[in-house]
């Protein structure tokens, strides 16, 4: 080999080395919640399936640079992950009879799976993968932690900061969890047909839950937090391509038509905006376009449930050019829907306040005043909020004063004290 | 992220073990050091000599001053660290949990604050 080939061919080594660890880079951002679903189908356990992950990835990292990516490199990084932890588990073996069974157990049970691996599988494994992680059996809260760290990805400290809680509380949920995935034996399998319904509706409000934490925080100052929000939509997206159901379509058309109007929802210095007062040009029409989508969809299905109910509301909320065009009528028949599916006081709330926009302000006191005194929403700020508002605008401005004082009583987040602090000070003039 | 897994246990267990355990124990964490450091996540670990050789010293208005001993006396003495290479605080409670003398005592995880990001 003469001296020019030598310097022309290292040139191009370096740069095949280069783009060989840029592809493990986007392979693991892209692939590596995959082959951790996977692997712990392959290798039954959170704790060892992450850590046979990690291995493989750490294994691309050396070889692909040196031998070229493989052609599939998911392939590839599942079958190095299952083969890592049968060989780290043959070595601990020394420490601890017990593994060198598993490990050969695991060979056994695994040889012929890990050789006809398909693409469907694969997408089976996320399912199963988002299922455990939202099993009724966990709290709320381990739920949500679960799978935004599981299957979504984000670290134990990024959801610590997103729910504006310690990492340490977090750390603790997620391995609390998971002890009693392992403790209990929780199958890793995706639901019978006649727990579906029950089961997607859990995974349904772990994702809702996450879209809400990031929409309205629970307290604090900060009233969006969207790393949450988009991430609770595409956790609905992932969900719909492998279970189309109508309340998922429904769910993800609910929190697009919200997200539309992200921009719209709070002044630059972070004051809510009430939506007859948004600036209607800032709703992202995408979103809408998408969302009223959905809606249609999913209605057509008629198998519908609340998400579909509350998604169409919003959308006659999105159609409408002003807020004088709204229109009422369809809103509150809808609201009737959705009360005799779901008959809660917060729905009859919401139906009232849009009786009153249909029927003016008294019709929609009654109701709300019907409402209060059965007690249930006594300790809500926002039955009062709206109260007061009715209250304000049939000229009670007495009783509007005491209702939104009440009000400012029961809220704890920061933009909306300030809110209802606004709205009494303009009382007074 | 780097966090430091802090081992304490009381120096009387260890001292309890057969010569057998001991070496058993020892061979084991090193066995975990080599794992750790192959898969790119273990950075440095060791093992302390006895509480009994430590000093604390203070520097104040520039004279050093020194007590015998560690800095807060308690039934359970740092006995090593693990200083790791993790993901979040969920991998190192994964990767702590597989050090052999958390079954003897227990791993302080602590993430690693860097005083310059780069």
């Amino acid at each position: 080999m003469t001296r020019t080939q030598i310097d022309g061919a290292e040139p191009i080594a370096e740069e095949a080395m280069q783009k060989a660890r840029a592809m493990v880079d986007s392979v693991y951002r892209s692939e590596s919640r995959r082959v951790f679903a996977t692997l712990i189908r392959l290798l039954g356990d959170f704790d060892t399936a992450e850590e046979a992950m990690q291995d493989a990835f750490a294994a691309a990292a050396e070889q692909w640079p040196q031998d070229g990516a493989p052609a599939n490199p998911r392939a590839w990084l599942v079958s190095t992950g299952r083969f890592k932890a049968i060989d780290g588990m043959r070595r601990r073996a020394r420490f601890d009879a017990s593994l060198a069974r598993l490990a050969e157990q695991i060979e056994e049970d695994t040889r012929a799976t890990a050789l006809t691996w398909e693409e469907e599988g694969v997408e089976d494994d996320r399912l199963r993968l988002i299922f455990i992680c939202c099993h009724p059996a966990l709290s709320p809260d381990a739920r949500a932690a679960l799978t935004l760290r599981e299957v979504c990805g984000l670290t134990t400290e990024e959801i610590a900061r997103a729910f504006l809680t310690s990492p340490t509380t977090v750390a603790q949920r997620i391995v609390r969890a998971k002890s009693k995935i392992r403790d209990a034996k929780i199958p890793y399998q995706s639901p019978e047909p006649a727990d579906l319904p029950g089961r997607l509706d859990t995974v349904l409000h772990v994702i809702y839950l996450v879209f809400n934490e990031g929409y309205s925080a629970s307290s604090g100052d900060s009233l969006t937090r969207a790393d949450l929000s988009s991430e609770a939509i595409r956790l609905a997206r992932l969900v719909r391509e492998l279970l189309p159901e109508p309340e998922v379509l429904g769910l993800l058309a609910l929190m697009l038509l919200h997200e539309s109007r992200r921009a719209a929802r709070a002044s630059s210095d972070g004051d809510l905006i009430l939506l007859e007062e948004q600036d209607r040009t800032l709703w992202d029409r995408d979103c809408i376009a998408e969302g009223a989508a959905l809606v249609e969809q999913a209605l057509r299905t008629r198998r519908f449930g609340s998400y579909t109910l509350q998604a169409a509301i919003s959308a006659v909320h999105a159609e409408a050019l002003s807020a004088a065009e709204t229109d009422w009528a369809q809103i509150v028949g809808l609201y009737d829907v959705l009360a005799r599916l779901e008959p809660s006081p917060v729905i009859r709330l919401n139906r009232a306040v849009a009786v009153a926009m249909r029927d003016g302000p008294e019709a929609g006191l009654a109701l709300i005043d019907a409402i209060l005194a059965q007690g249930e929403l006594s300790d809500y700020y926002l039955a009062h909020s709206a109260r007061a508002e009715l209250c304000r605008r049939s000229g009670r401005i007495a009783e509007a004063r005491a209702s939104y004082e009440r009000s400012l009583e029961l809220t704890l987040q920061e933009p909306e004290r300030r809110f209802l602090e606004r709205r009494l000070a303009n009382l007074s003039r | 992220m780097k966090y430091l897994c802090l081992v304490y246990h009381e120096e009387g267990t260890l001292e309890a073990l057969s010569k057998s355990e001991y070496d058993a124990l020892v061979d084991e964490a090193l066995a975990y050091k080599d794992e750790l450091e192959r898969g790119g996540r273990g950075i440095s670990a060791h093992a302390l000599q006895p509480v009994e050789t430590a000093i604390t010293l203070r520097v104040r208005n520039g004279n050093v001053s020194m007590t015998d001993g560690p800095f807060v006396e308690t039934k359970e003495q740092l006995g090593g660290y693990y200083l790791i290479e993790a993901t979040d605080l969920n991998d190192a409670i994964r990767l702590a949990s597989k050090i052999p003398s958390s079954r003897l005592g227990g791993i302080e995880v602590r993430p690693v604050q860097e005083l310059r990001p780069e």
